[in-house]
């Protein structure tokens, strides 16, 4: 693969996306476009109302004034102070807002870490270890079943196994390594990133084994017969053409943390806190504006996570 | 390299993807034994006896949950969003083949309803349907509709914010699934077709859709799936009434039985086999497909 085309990929996936499929598969006796438009309305009505108007309406309430009965139209910016209230007068003390926006960082940036490493790791056993393609179909497939099932599900199937009296406790006390059943196993900081890979890790699996398939097998041959050795072949063949694979897994894992607010709640014990949670608990007390305020902050926050995300892996190609 | 012999590292890798799938499975086998616990028996191991007593305790509805009416309504919510995310992503992807105004806007939306975050379009979803309750009820009382100044409450409702809220959701996946399909999709037989006099909706009907069949199965397992197990998006908008998944995460806080075992396993088992059973219409589809091309 040339390398402006890689970039190009990189860059413009959207457009990428589009001129493939028309390229591959516009019949020539085509539609006219007028039934194209139509064809699409339903998906566009679908994304206008449930997606377009609610953001714009979010951002336009998030400036509006409460009282403790209504909202009503208005055009301030106090929500926005509220949300940072007193986390200038604070410093160098983090405020609650400041202090809840740097754990929900540090969530993002450990789930990242640990889906990557573990997904990148099966993604490459199944991609470069398993030969025949109905094993790898098989594998990839049991890799994806959890995913057909509830998260609720997949969360509190940790608590027979992590609790007080859980079968992990059990079995350290058992083998004499501990004396007091662990507590930090359940319901801590350890137990919220643990569910939040579990969860989420086959968002890492699958991109980057799509990426790791279309690569070339000869290059990996030229490499070792050049006297590579597997892990110069690891790290200067696999894992550079395996990028954008990553790069959509890490866009993945990394919003998703970042908006959550379900797994923070139920493997926290409902005591840690993150964004998505703060959000949530303003909109059970009826503090919509306040609400709103903090969701648009959290949204400029994922979508500077992205575009860092898209820079960082573009410097690195340039150097 | 087929025939060579596995390298160290092979078997480093086996192992760790042995100990994945342990991490993956594990936990859901745990809760699906447990599930099945004697009715003395608590929320973690040891196993004291086993019976159906929580299963019962679920259907019975004496339990700590009233379940049924949720269950009913999720299934009803997920078989609607499965057939309206087939029927809108094949329309839509069938446009996309074209060009037409605004197609890099509606794709790059798509994606965005991907990535943002559920909590906050949900609480969109909310505070736009407040908005709307606001105006109908002014409206009601400008007007002087009784209906309205006497009844009305609210347009959340599974059936309007929820189903839209997980059409939001599932949309983007069915749209990529399309432009997975149609990308591999060679279109000279839609033009044998109309060569041979087909108009564009017979070669539709009788050429293009027949093909795309077995994948559209795929885009409906994502619908079904994806509203079955939705709860961030559905969580601040389905008015007075909850989804499954709701009850759920309700009941982690209070529910100290294995009752949430057995719901948690029931839950699995229903998408799981919805699963299965369209993957084997798929495979039927697939084979039929094959002996017709065989005659």
């Amino acid at each position: 693969m040339s390398k402006a085309l890689h970039t190009h990929e990189m860059r413009r996936p959207a457009r990428r996306i589009l001129s493939l499929s028309r390229r591959a598969a516009r019949p020539r006796t085509g539609h006219a476009p007028a039934s194209a438009l139509w064809q699409a309305v339903p998906m566009a009505l679908v994304f206008l109302t449930f997606f377009v108007v609610p953001l714009a309406v979010t951002v336009m309430v998030s400036f509006w004034e409460f009282t403790q009965y209504s909202i009503e139209p208005a055009f301030t910016f106090r929500n926005y102070m509220d949300v940072f209230d007193g986390c200038l007068s604070a410093l160098p003390d983090l405020c609650t807002t400041l202090a809840t926006y740097l754990s929900t960082l540090k969530f993002a940036f450990l789930v990242w870490l640990c889906t990557l490493l573990v997904g990148f790791t099966v993604a490459y056993f199944l991609a470069f270890h398993v030969r025949t393609l109905p094993v790898q179909v098989a594998f990839f497939l049991l890799c994806t079943i959890p995913f057909w099932t509830s998260v609720v599900i997949r969360m509190i199937a940790w608590i027979p196994l992590l609790g007080r009296n859980g079968l992990v406790n059990g079995a350290l006390i058992e083998m004499g390594a501990i004396d007091e059943p662990l507590e930090w196993l359940l319901y801590s900081d350890f137990t919220v990133v643990l569910a939040l890979t579990h969860l989420y890790v086959l968002f890492m699996v699958v991109p980057i084994f799509n990426s790791m398939m279309r690569i070339d097998r000869a290059l990996v041959e030229a490499a070792v017969d050049s006297g590579a050795r597997g892990w110069q072949v690891l790290t200067n063949v696999v894992v550079p053409l395996s990028r954008p694979g990553i790069l959509i897994g890490s866009i993945f894992v990394i919003t998703i943390v970042m908006g959550d607010f379900l797994t923070v709640g139920i493997m926290g014990g409902q005591q840690i806190a993150s964004i998505g949670k703060s959000i949530q608990t303003q909109i059970q007390y009826l503090q919509f504006p306040i609400a709103a305020a903090n969701a648009v902050v959290l949204l400029l926050g994922v979508l500077l996570a992205i575009s860092l995300l898209l820079r960082l892996v573009d410097i690195r190609r340039e150097l | 390299m087929t025939n060579a012999r596995r390298p160290r590292s092979f078997y480093y890798l086996a192992t760790f993807f042995t100990l994945f799938l342990l991490f993956l499975y594990g936990p859901m086998v745990a809760i699906v034994v447990l599930s099945f616990q004697g009715p003395e028996g608590g929320l973690v191991f040891p196993m004291n006896g086993v019976s159906l007593h929580w299963f019962a305790r679920l259907w019975e509805d004496s339990g700590a949950v009233d379940i049924s009416s949720a269950f009913w309504r999720s299934l009803r919510l997920a078989l609607t969003t499965m057939v309206l995310t087939v029927v809108i992503s094949v329309m839509a992807g069938l446009a996309f083949r074209q060009r037409f105004a605004g197609a890099t806007l509606l794709l790059y939306v798509a994606i965005a309803s991907l990535i943002v975050p559920s909590i906050v379009v949900s609480l969109g979803i909310a505070l736009e349907f407040r908005l709307i309750d606001g105006t109908i009820k002014s409206l009601g009382n400008a007007w002087g509709v009784e209906a309205i100044q006497r009844g009305y409450v609210t347009a959340l409702d599974p059936f309007t914010s929820g189903l839209g809220a997980h059409l939001s959701w599932t949309l983007p996946f069915g749209l990529l699934i399309m432009f997975a399909v149609f990308n591999r999709f060679d279109p000279s037989y839609e033009e044998a077709a109309r060569d041979l006099g087909a108009s564009r909706w017979q070669s539709f009907r009788y050429v293009t859709l027949p093909m795309i069949a077995p994948f559209l199965i795929g885009v409906a397992v994502f619908g079904f799936t994806l509203s079955w197990d939705e709860l961030a998006r559905s969580s601040q908008i389905m008015g007075s009434e909850n989804t499954l998944p709701m009850q759920l995460a309700a009941l982690t806080t209070t529910v100290t039985t294995p009752e949430i075992y057995a719901l948690g396993t029931l839950t699995s088992a229903a998408s799981l086999m919805m699963v299965a059973v369209l993957l084997t219409v798929a495979a039927l589809l697939r084979r039929r497909r094959a002996c017709r091309s065989v005659r």
